[in-house]
């Protein structure tokens, strides 16, 4: 057996889910008994089993990965409970181990396996996927590259045909759920006004949020951003959140705002100051990267 | 011998591991403190507020990186975007010496982020040295690998640990982050003298020293990091000292941490075996 080989024998068994007691599992998927896998790999002791020594990295794996996930997606445990959470987290991590040299990036591409597994949050679907997405989205502003931002001074040469560059931790949510408020709600903050800082340093540990409790469904266009090393929700107008959508594709300014007025009945006076407005504001809170 | 090739010529003392829990304390009490330790993962991220604490401490600090997932005992080739992102923090801390493991964790592009122990084949020396060698080529940086602590070992192995440690940095010319208490460890997990093994290390390749505590089990120990340095360990210390001279030194302490104070007393325990014009000096 070359190193390649033994790695992967040893890893294929080192992912498998624990055992509800936490114990390795003996059996792969395909059947194969890990007892005999452990025994052809590793050496027993006269204190310890193959089976034992390699269960020891089986354990390891999972309950690293496990604490790491759990204290990235505090809202969504809150929203789950423990037992559905971590039962859903193991199926989560099982389908899209880790593919990054970091466990930060461990739940980038939750949102959408939630999407695609909504078993795993019956009932609750839409919720528990805009809660999964807006604490990824805090994750990734919290240190996410920042590119030189374009600030008034340098507007000179806009035009029509500018393409903006939207900075890289800027997110921007479409939420069928007021979910910045409930998670403000499970970290203990107070998220009165329109935007609101993230920054907590200890967590208390959520409890589950009562079903009776959840929020109403309500449409809400959020922007998750990181402004002198805090991250911030600030929530945008559907014109507003349509524009920067826009903007982020990558269409020119005068196509953004064609498209993003579409539905607009305002007038062209308004439509100007408004724009005014916002890229003002938007450039002062460093949205923008120079284009 | 303090200072060599593989340390980049630096003769650094004591220091210790560079942990949230104490951000605060450092910033608002300044300690003096030989070095810090910094895991490099942890500041390969694109800008905010890691990076804007890693600023002020390199203001007034000297800073080694220490990597977790390097990996260079994977079959499979060195990360690019890794490497690439771990330049860009050697050019930023201007780090002497740059340390990972001498492990492997991933395969076909996936982490398990744990360090799991090498089957001690002249197989896998070769691909290590290779990769070592590959690594130091593009970060141009003296790399010193560092000795795990395990909890199982492979029946293709032909050689110790520490035969295969010397395999490979020997085949890679770099040094070696000689991690006593995970020898400590590995020697009663698998029932060797450790200083069979330490005695056995090239200590002109040795570029730092971790000390560190750990937690006894019924059947074996593990290596947490949370407890102080055992009287054992310090005996290896000294040891390790005695070979190789006065060298760079940090204690890890990772879980559980206490007081930046409490962490760097029980760091500064190491001078006490430091020859004693160097402790008078220090």
């Amino acid at each position: 057996m070359n190193l390649e080989q033994l790695q992967r024998a040893v890893f294929e068994v080192t992912r498998q889910p624990l055992t509800p007691s936490e114990t390795m599992r003996t059996r792969l998927p395909d059947g194969r008994s890990v007892r005999d896998i452990a025994n052809a790999l590793i050496k027993p002791n006269d204190r310890m089993t193959s089976f034992e020594r390699l269960q020891i990295y089986n354990q390891q794996y999972w309950f690293r990965i496990l604490a790491s996930f759990t204290e990235d997606f505090p809202g969504l445990l809150s929203l789950m409970g423990e037992r559905k959470f971590e039962k859903l987290a193991i199926a989560f991590l099982n389908d899209c181990p880790s593919e990054s040299f970091t466990l930060r990036n461990l739940g980038a591409r939750l949102g959408s396996w939630l999407g695609d597994h909504p078993e795993h949050v019956a009932g609750v679907e839409r919720v528990a996927i805009d809660m999964a997405n807006l604490e990824w989205a805090d994750i990734d502003a919290f240190d996410g590259p920042e590119l030189p931002r374009f600030t008034p001074d340098n507007s000179g040469n806009l035009s029509g045909d500018t393409v903006f560059r939207l900075q890289p931790h800027l997110h921007l949510l479409n939420l069928a759920y007021p979910v910045d408020d409930l998670l403000f709600r499970i970290r203990g903050i107070d998220s009165r006004g329109e935007t609101v800082s993230n920054a907590v340093l200890n967590f208390p540990r959520p409890s589950k949020i009562r079903r009776s409790s959840l929020p109403r469904p309500r449409k809400v266009h959020l922007a998750v951003y990181r402004l002198k090393d805090t991250v911030y929700f600030k929530r945008l107008t559907h014109d507003g959140f349509a524009l920067l959508q826009a903007l982020g594709q990558g269409k020119p300014l005068a196509k953004a705002i064609e498209v993003s007025m579409l539905r607009s009945r305002r007038s062209v006076d308004r439509v100007t100051e408004l724009l005014r407005e916002w890229f003002q504001n938007w450039a002062t809170l460093g949205w923008f990267a120079q284009p | 011998m303090p200072a060599n090739r593989f340390n980049g010529f630096q003769d650094y003392g004591v220091g210790i591991g560079l942990r949230v829990p104490h951000y605060q304390h450092i910033f608002k009490k300044k300690p003096v403190v030989d070095w810090f330790e910094i895991i490099s993962e942890n500041f390969m991220v694109g800008g905010g507020r890691p990076m804007e604490v890693l600023d002020q401490i390199l203001e007034r600090y000297r800073v080694v990186q220490h990597g977790v997932s390097m990996y260079f005992g994977s079959a499979e080739p060195l990360n690019r975007e890794h490497l690439t992102r771990l330049k860009a923090l050697v050019k930023r801390t201007r780090t002497p010496w740059l340390t990972d493991h001498l492990c492997w964790g991933s395969v076909d592009g996936r982490y398990t982020h744990d360090l799991v122990p090498m089957p001690y084949t002249f197989e896998a020396a070769r691909k290590t040295a290779r990769k070592i060698r590959e690594a130091r080529d593009f970060l141009e940086v003296p790399i010193a690998v560092e000795n795990v602590s395990s909890y199982a070992e492979f029946h293709v192995s032909k050689m110790t640990e520490w035969e295969f440690l010397n395999e490979v940095v020997e085949d890679a010319d770099c040094g070696i982050l000689l991690d006593v208490n995970n020898i400590y460890v590995s020697s009663r997990n698998h029932d060797f003298d450790p200083y069979d093994y330490l005695n056995s290390v090239p200590a002109a390749r040795v570029a730092q020293i971790h000390i560190a505590g750990h937690t006894k089990y019924q059947k074996l120990i593990l290596d947490t990091h949370d407890h102080p340095v055992i009287d054992p360990v310090w005996a290896l210390y000294a040891r390790a000292i005695e070979l190789a001279g006065p060298t760079a030194t940090l204690l890890e302490w990772d879980d559980r941490i206490p007081s930046f104070d409490e962490v760097h007393r029980e760091a500064l325990k190491a001078k006490r075996y430091l020859p004693a014009q160097m402790r008078e000096a220090s």
